[in-house]
């Protein structure tokens, strides 16, 4: 292969580093207006009236909106209740009831405050548990449950009964912001012919499309979304992006002009949807040989107030919750509860962050009780390759766990260090060691969730240079530039050939959302689809031109040669010519290709069957100095084993991995959404720590490639699973240190010393500063 | 013909004629009258509560009327449109905004415009000569040290102010150096392996 593989530069490389790449808010229009949002004054509430005549009375004002003036559909989102602006309750304090269209922001912002809005306040609920007692109160219709999902396998009751002993804990684990930097921004402005365009920063745009197009009530061939560049996502820009789209939108539509509408980090977090907060019960059956007889599993996540993804989140992880071990007896039961917090929705990791917490620290105290090592346990329980997992899907494709997790303990002296540092514990310095190891599998793409089908363009222009497009978002994952290597190898041309096209709603079919690690796999699969469509038509002129009518060719540094036949080997032709020839003989070399992988099955009552087409699977290990006084955490070294399939390239793998390294280390020991009585308490950098330079470990990242025939040259996946494991390797490693369990997350200072959270009751902290006005 | 150029060799040559086509490079106009040219703004009466200012950016001079709570970033990004240098928190936690006042590396979004008065600004559009990429910028293209791009004019700007004052820094120095610039991609190992390599080079 002669790009497949290779750490080529991006191909988006030259916007970034010169400033040039253009964000949503670097757009800007003539006679444009800003926007400002009215927000809830209470969790949840019932809306009674509101006055917005005094904001609409003020000069400057172009116009002021509540849901009365919706045209189209106000509601939209997986439940269908996620308000584009807030109608009857109010049921998070990120709900929006009004919004404003004004020449300039300071005028925006003085008109929200004309806003008068009579409320009747309810009682409110902010604990999923709390949430779904009979006398909770009810935040919705239809009950506060979500969902509640079911996996029934074998007989738990015999298998506890068949067991040496039981291993029993509870978990939680926290709400986590997003912290894309770039924050949610959007262009709105009427076009030519009575439509509309949004250009924005939204990671699922073909559902930002429905929902903007429902809500002005158009047909969705008149409203062109267009992507800009995105600064992040992780998961975040889909709702929350959508909402802040789809107001800009109304706005437009109601003053006939563009309308900017942009967050600040303080509005991000306010209203954005978060990580979802888990609580576990764990109950294994274990024999002394290290063995599992039998897992009860019950947990609850806090929904917020709205479904949002809640159902297929919650799915993963009822898939996921065994973990990559072998277990003839499951019984789980997973819930989702509407609180009036923060939304939850979909994060990097997708439900399994949170499962693999728990998984990992069983798996960890399991090799306490029975006197093994981590790694042991874990190569006794766990996948190989014809495993039958917990729904009952069998695993035919190679199950690269035990390998990984080798390789995750050679690279590191796993085993000496773990010894080692056992011994050592008793010593008087403070500062104690730890080492932990982590593994976890992966079902790749949508699964049995839902349609998984993705559509690429590939143009290959008179003059022979290359257009593609693909409705997989770039979020800085590097779709486009692996896309664009997958398009370069097929046709056997330099990558510099190529130019990527930003999607936009007109240009290329609906790809579904980009999530669940699904961007290669099925974007990647849809581009090798469309390069071999246009190939297919340079064959065809190809025959013609050497008069073989069975001649197949090789398409290799941008030239041509008979692969096999008469003159096997020769060169037939460079690749400029066979483009010139195509569109000679009247073939525009234009193609689309769509990747559709339909093999999942699933019974929602046992919750057995085929869950994902197929599986990644990865070992993590971290290495942690624990200070015992202050219950300060540094991870000072972090080994990642990933098998991908196939690396597209190299560096942009590496770059996954440690950036979801970082992420999750973040997850396991500073990061946590704070809300108080429904109010967020860490509503930017100052207070919500994301993980600096200076924080982040040394890590080794190790791929192994055992490619997929599922996927583009065998690639899987990577974005999620880089970070689903690390932070239990961490809490491992802190076990390994101090010989204490962490059963919450994060394991900040508190956790680690006094094993409970503390409450806290700050304000707002000051603003501290690292590089100081002069 | 594109091809056989290698993908190494970059110009900004293509690029930048995209850059300002379309929708995306009008600008916008409601605060505009403010960043005339000094002539012409020596004849228009100063808007009501604004104050002069006088800076130069990018090695070229401006002067104009602000109001005296307007950042600095502010009016980099509306009143010059020199959009590349961001806003993520505005806040001064970040770094996404850091730009070089005098040389040194400030977040444009914590110091008043005022406070520039006086003062040379770079933003990230002035590392670039003429159609050559600054050092810096090649080699956070060689070592890919970025992903979505969002930081990394600040990532960039607080390399050059790190290498102006140290050319040689130490791997301690350079995470020092770029500790106040925040990635949430997590780019974080190959940002200092294009600083390393910038240093190198330079
Ligand atoms: S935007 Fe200025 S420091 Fe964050
Ligand atoms: S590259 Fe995305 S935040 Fe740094």
């Amino acid at each position: 292969m002669n790009i497949i593989g290779k750490r080529e530069p991006r191909v988006d490389a030259l916007g970034k580093v010169t400033g040039a790449a253009k964000f949503a808010d670097d757009y800007n229009m003539p006679h444009q207006l800003y926007a400002a949002v009215k927000y809830a004054e209470f969790p949840h509430a019932e809306i009674v009236s509101v006055d917005t005549a005094k904001a609409a009375a003020l000069s400057g004002v172009q116009a002021v909106l509540t849901a009365k003036d919706v045209p189209g559909s106000n509601r939209f989102g997986l439940g269908g209740d996620i308000r584009i602006l807030a109608d009857d309750r109010t049921r998070y304090l990120g709900d929006v009831v009004a919004v404003v269209a004004a020449e300039s922001r300071a005028l925006a912002a003085q008109a929200i405050d004309l806003i008068e809005v009579t409320y009747k306040e309810l009682p409110a609920v902010f604990h999923p548990e709390e949430a779904l007692k009979e006398d909770a109160p009810k935040i919705h219709e239809q009950g506060n449950e979500i969902v509640h999902h079911k996996l029934r396998r074998g007989n738990v009751e015999q298998g506890f009964a068949e067991a040496d002993f039981i291993l029993e804990h509870r978990f939680t684990t926290q709400a986590i912001e997003h912290s894309y930097i770039e924050p949610e921004a959007a262009l709105a402005y009427p076009d030519e012919q009575d439509g509309f365009v949004v250009i924005g920063s939204l990671q699922n745009f073909y559902t930002s499309h429905k929902a903007i197009a429902a809500a002005l009530d158009l047909p969705l061939s008149k409203v062109q979304i267009i992507q800009s560049t995105m600064g992040g996502s992780f998961g975040g820009k889909d709702e929350s992006a959508t909402m802040l789209a789809a107001r800009a939108a109304l706005l437009a539509q109601k003053t006939g002009r563009p309308v900017k509408m942009l967050n600040s980090r303080e509005d991000s977090i306010r209203q954005s949807y978060k990580r979802h907060p888990y609580i576990l019960y764990y109950k294994w059956g274990c024999r002394y040989d290290g063995s599992i007889t039998a897992m009860e599993l019950k947990a609850i996540a806090d929904g917020g107030a709205y479904v949002s993804m809640s159902p297929f989140v919650t799915w993963r992880s009822v898939v996921q919750a065994t973990g990559p071990y072998h277990c003839p007896n499951v019984k789980t039961d997973l819930y989702a509860a509407f609180t009036n917090n923060n939304f939850t929705g979909a994060m990097r990791g997708f439900g399994s962050p949170q499962v693999n917490f728990a998984i990992e620290s069983m798996m960890d105290e399991l090799a306490e009780q029975v006197g093994k090592s981590p790694l042991a346990v874990r190569l006794l329980n766990g996948f190989e390759t014809g495993s039958v997992t917990a729904t009952g899907q069998r695993l035919n494709h190679e199950v690269s766990l035990k390998h990984a997790l080798l390789e995750a303990a050679s690279a590191s002296y796993y085993g000496k260090k773990w010894a080692e540092n056992r011994l050592t514990k008793n010593k008087s310095n403070p500062i104690r060691k730890g080492i932990g190891i982590s593994c976890a599998y992966r079902g790749v793409s949508l699964g049995a969730e839902g349609v998984d089908a993705a559509s690429a363009v590939v143009y290959i222009q008179p003059d022979g240079s290359v257009n593609v497009s693909s409705g997989i978002i770039d979020m800085g994952q590097g779709a486009q530039t692996a896309m664009s290597q997958i398009v370069a190898e097929v046709l056997g041309i330099n990558l510099n050939r190529l130019r990527f096209l930003q999607p936009d709603s007109g240009r290329v079919a609906d790809s579904g959302p980009t999530v669940a690690s699904r961007g290669t796999i099925m974007g990647g699969g849809a581009a090798k689809i469309a390069a071999e469509n246009v190939r297919a038509v340079m064959e065809k002129t190809l025959r013609e031109m050497t008069e073989q009518e069975q001649a197949d060719f090789l398409f290799e540094n941008e030239e041509i040669f008979l692969k096999k036949g008469n003159g096997k080997g020769k060169r037939v032709a460079g690749f400029d010519e066979v483009v010139a020839r195509c569109y000679a003989k009247g073939r525009p070399l234009f193609a689309s290709g769509v990747r559709h992988i339909a093999e999942t099955n699933w019974d929602e009552e046992t919750g057995q069957g085929d869950a994902y087409f197929t599986y990644v699977y990865g070992a993590n290990v971290a290495e942690v100095e624990v200070d015992t006084e202050t219950g300060r955490v540094d991870v000072t070294k972090f080994y990642s084993v990933h098998d991908v399939g196939r690396a597209i390239n190299r560096s942009m793998v590496e770059g996954q991995i440690y950036g979801g390294v970082a992420m999750g280390m973040g997850y396991g020991i500073m990061e946590e959404f704070i809300q108080e009585e429904g109010q967020a308490k860490t509503l930017n950098f100052d207070e919500y720590y994301i993980p600096t330079a200076l924080d982040v470990p040394y890590m080794k990242a190790i791929i192994l490639e055992n490619p997929d025939a599922k996927g583009p040259f065998g690639a899987k996946s990577i974005g999620e699973p880089a970070l689903e494991m690390a932070a239990p390797a961490i809490a491992n490693a802190i076990f390994n240190a101090t010989g204490k369990r962490i059963l919450n997350l994060p394991a900040n200072l508190e956790e680690v010393l006094l094993g409970k959270k503390l409450r806290r009751k700050t304000p707002r902290a000051s603003v501290s500063c690292k590089i100081g006005p002069l | 013909m594109p091809n056989k150029k290698k993908p190494s060799s970059l110009s900004r040559r293509q690029f930048i004629k995209g850059v300002s086509t379309g929708v995306a490079g009008t600008i916008a106009t409601t605060k505009l009258a403010r960043a005339l040219p000094i002539e012409k703004l020596e004849k228009a009466a100063p808007p009501e509560g604004h104050l002069p200012l006088e800076l130069k950016v990018n090695g070229k001079p401006y002067q104009l009327y602000v109001e005296p709570q307007t950042t600095l970033v502010e009016v980099l990004r509306n009143e010059l449109q020199l959009t590349g240098t961001k806003v993520s928190c505005n806040h001064g936690e970040c770094g996404a905004c850091t730009v070089l006042l005098d040389g040194k590396a400030v977040y444009s979004c914590h110091i008043l415009a005022l406070d520039a008065q006086g003062k040379s600004v770079t933003t990230i559009e002035g590392l670039l000569n003429g159609e050559e990429l600054h050092p810096i910028q090649k080699a956070f293209i060689k070592k890919d040290g970025y992903q979505c791009g969002f930081c990394t004019p600040g990532q960039i700007m607080s390399t050059q102010a790190l290498l102006l004052k140290n050319p040689n820094p130490t791997k301690e120095e350079i995470l020092d150096g770029l500790s106040g610039n925040l990635c949430r991609c997590g780019a974080y190992p190959k940002i200092i392996e294009s600083v390393e390599e910038a240093a190198k080079v330079k």
